[in-house]
């Protein structure tokens, strides 16, 4: 149940479809997936670029026992987390999390969970680049639920 | 070995002056790690603590060789 913090582009596609070839066929029956992409507006304000900082060591901890929570929860046969630090821009992805499990239910449940535990336990923190060349730091995640 | 004390993002943008590195004999807590680091007596309640890379609240204990860290709230995915 890998987790990555990368720090260039991404293809979340690529990176699910190249771990899913890694696991027995026929084992899973429900593949859910979430990708968080970067936005062009947020708060209002146009936003052409984002930094995503990250606190090495603490963030992989963090996501593998979040992994860990949601294995302890639902009958997941494996887990993927990745995420982008660095310099981004609108348009990329910006997180992957995936689940399979034999059944949709684990599937959806824990692909949700592993997303809004991922928002207020890992430790990542954005700071946006506006149109009028200002940057702030986001102070807070919008509700999940 | 000293306590080791990092700051992320705004916070450590706001704090250019903090301490790195703490002696153990300044701070039984992750509280008095603050304290020590900063010269500032009160944490800000919405600032998030870690200990050795483990989250961790204020009066954590703390001992020689630990990692304390303090961070704004969490926004990433």
């Amino acid at each position: 149940m890998p987790v990555e913090v990368v720090t260039g582009a991404f293809d979340p596609a690529a990176k699910q479809q190249a771990f899913e070839a890694t696991l027995t066929p026929g084992t899973f029956g429900a593949t859910a997936n979430f990708i968080g992409t970067m936005r062009t507006v947020n708060e209002g304000d146009d936003v052409v670029g984002m930094y995503l900082e990250h606190y090495p060591g603490m963030t992989e901890t963090e996501l593998q026992k979040i992994i860990a929570d949601a294995a302890q929860q639902w009958r997941i046969i494996d887990a993927l987390i990745v995420h982008r630090v660095g310099e981004l821009e609108p348009g990329e992805p910006i997180v992957l999390t995936t689940v399979w499990s034999k059944h949709r239910k684990d599937a959806f449940e824990a692909v949700r969970y592993l997303m809004e535990a991922l928002k207020s336990r890992a430790p990542f923190w954005k700071k946006e680049t506006l149109a009028n060349g200002d940057t702030r730091w986001v102070e807070k995640n919008t509700p999940g639920y | 070995m000293p306590i080791q004390v990092k700051f992320f993002a705004s916070l450590k943008e706001d704090l250019p002056n903090a301490r790195q590195q703490v002696e153990a004999s300044e701070a039984a807590t992750v509280e008095e790690v603050w304290y020590a680091a900063t010269q500032l007596k009160d944490i800000p309640a919405h600032i998030v603590c870690s200990v050795n890379h483990s989250h961790e609240q204020i009066h954590q204990a703390v001992k020689d060789g630990d990692e304390v860290a303090f961070f704004p709230p969490i926004t990433g995915g």
